[in-house]
């Protein structure tokens, strides 16, 4: 990792944005300030070359033809399982599983691992800031096996309460399943404690890290987590692909996802046997040019260094929270101690989508609504938020414009 | 402030995000909810008929300031209209809102304010989903509705 040792210790934004050809567009008359980052991010060149270069050069099926192209694209998609396991330091390739998204992930656990492992009045343990992707495929399991979810319950700032949480854990825990960074409130989850606790009870954890991956470093094996999953296009790679990391054992004893090509071992009427890891997981032609475009957005946010892109974010963040406080009526929803760059915040009186409205005519995206957490707007007391969620090519002058419109707005309604 | 945001967000309009008509649940007659699952908005309407004509009609809910506004408007609207009546003055309200921003705009009254919607087409559904509402209250008393 030479060109990470040489390179400058802080973010060239500047350069960076220049990377983002989708930055450069105007919307209604003014510069765009992407601030939807949670939502999706943009693709740098890296990317869109990729996905180019994979098509123009390289594209066939993979694992199936005898010919050159073949080969070439098997290549590319197993180099950039690789690639994804070095990302998160899995301990083998084989523990990368190529799905559609986060989505997919905890879809593929629970009706695999789910299935097989949870049992009438056995509890799942999930938390109050969960995206609704991390609460109705574990509904779904626990109605059909006659198993219970218990919540963990967060504090006003939005933070976990561990006490609670150890309380929850019982030898009827199968699984806790939590956000690494809360897609809505920031807070960045204490995986490692949280792991820690389940793990001296033997229970297994899935964290869905969507909203970490782009923003921090993440280590598997130091989370000591049994299954993470994270999308590609949150972290400026591809819509449609996404990653599900498992730990060996887990993956090898769980029963099968989806049947298909590609999956099989071997297949007579009588019966079929299945292909080892990661195949088994990945039927059908998988989304081989996703792959190679993750594998791009893997190497473009490696080479400028996660340490680094936290680092620029939690010193943006820290403006951002300064800015938006100073905006009459507003009211941040979420002040965790450890948090990512995102912001949650309520106007007055004024409705987030109003917000929104008018926050776009200044060239400005931000996110309104519930952000896919009914329940933890439950819990906030609020039908809905403005979101403003940061990322590395993000700018003090972008959060200045922000700021401005805010106050626009609110003077619109006042 | 923009033109276009200046017709989206008349005088009008804010007062009656500020100030509901009808703002209240009423006992007896039709009821039906709906939700904008996008954004969460959610609104019940509350309708009683006789003789097939509207003697009344209110609402309840929380959203934004043109789902509020529009729902707020409507009740004025249609109140002492027949259910035929209500029902064609949504089919041109629905017209009005989401035609060309070029198009000539028809007068439908005080709900002539809510035509600076067309220029925000994702604002469509905040200002229609009152008037789903309305009708299958009318239609089927007790339904929910969605607009997805």
């Amino acid at each position: 990792m030479a060109s990470i040792v040489s390179a400058p210790k802080t973010l060239d934004v500047a350069a960076i944005r220049e990377e983002f050809p989708i930055l450069r567009q105007r919307v209604h008359g003014k510069p765009l300030v992407y601030l939807d980052n949670a939502a999706t991010t943009q693709k740098p060149r890296a990317v869109l070359d990729a996905l180019q270069r994979y098509y123009v050069e390289e594209n066939a099926n993979v694992h199936r033809g005898v010919h050159s192209l073949s080969g070439r694209a098997t290549d590319a998609y197993d180099a950039a399982r690789e690639t994804v396991r070095r990302f998160v330091n899995a301990a083998d390739a084989r523990e990368i599983v190529f799905v559609r998204g986060t989505t997919e992930g905890i879809n593929l656990v629970a009706e695999t691992w789910g299935r097989a492992s949870v049992r009438a009045g056995d509890e799942i343990v999930l938390t109050e800031m969960e995206h609704h992707s991390n609460i109705v495929p574990w509904q779904i399991l626990c109605e059909a096996r006659g198993a219970r979810l218990r919540v963990v319950p967060i504090t006003d700032a939005g933070e976990l309460r561990l006490d609670e949480y150890e309380r929850l854990l019982t030898d009827k825990t199968r699984l806790v399943a939590l956000a690494h960074v809360s897609n809505v409130l920031g807070t960045v989850n204490p995986i490692a404690d949280v792991v820690r606790m389940a793990k001296a009870r033997g229970i297994a954890v899935l964290v869905d890290g969507a909203q970490a991956v782009a923003h921090m470093p993440v280590d598997v094996q130091a989370l000591g987590c049994d299954f993470y999953t994270f999308s590609g296009h949150k972290m400026f790679g591809p819509t449609g692909v996404g990653i599900l990391y498992g730990r060996r054992a887990l993956l090898e004893a769980m029963p099968v996802y989806q049947a298909g090509g590609g999956m099989i071992g071997r297949v007579s009427w009588e019966r079929t046997t299945y292909a080892d890891l990661p195949y088994k997981y990945e039927a059908g032609t998988p989304n081989i040019a996703g792959v190679v475009g993750l594998a791009a957005a893997v190497d473009y946010v490696t080479r400028l260094g996660l340490d680094r892109i936290a680092a620029y974010e939690h010193e943006l963040c820290a403006y951002a929270m300064r800015a938006l406080d100073a905006v009459p009526g507003l009211r941040l929803t979420g002040t965790a101690r450890e948090r990512g760059a995102v912001l949650s915040f309520v106007l007055g009186d004024v409705h987030p989508h109003d917000v929104g409205t008018i926050l776009d005519r200044d060239g400005i995206a931000i996110r309104a609504g519930h952000h896919c957490c009914q329940p933890l707007m439950t819990r906030l007391g609020v039908p809905a938020t403005a979101r403003a969620s940061l990322a590395l090519y993000n700018t003090r002058e972008e959060i200045d414009a922000l700021a401005a419109s805010l106050q626009r707005a609110r003077e619109v309604f006042e | 402030m923009s033109a276009d945001l200046q017709d989206l967000y008349q005088e009008v309009i804010l007062d009656h995000n500020r100030r509901p008509r009808n703002f209240r649940a009423l006992d007896a007659g039709h009821k039906a909810e709906g939700f904008n699952p996008l954004c969460g908005d959610r609104i019940t309407v509350y309708l009683t008929v006789g003789h097939g004509v509207i003697t009344d009609v209110a609402f309840q809910g929380s959203g934004c300031a043109i789902s509020k506004a529009s729902a707020s408007l409507m009740t004025e609207s249609v109140k002492g209209k027949t259910i035929a009546e209500a029902q064609a003055l949504f089919e041109r309200f629905q017209q009005m809102i989401t035609a060309p921003a070029d198009a000539p705009v028809d007068d439908l009254g005080k709900l002539t304010v809510l035509a600076g919607v067309r220029q925000f087409p994702v604002r469509v559904k905040c200002a229609s989903l009152a008037w789903h509402t309305l009708r299958a209250a009318a239609n089927a008393p007790g339904a929910v509705v969605s607009t997805e």
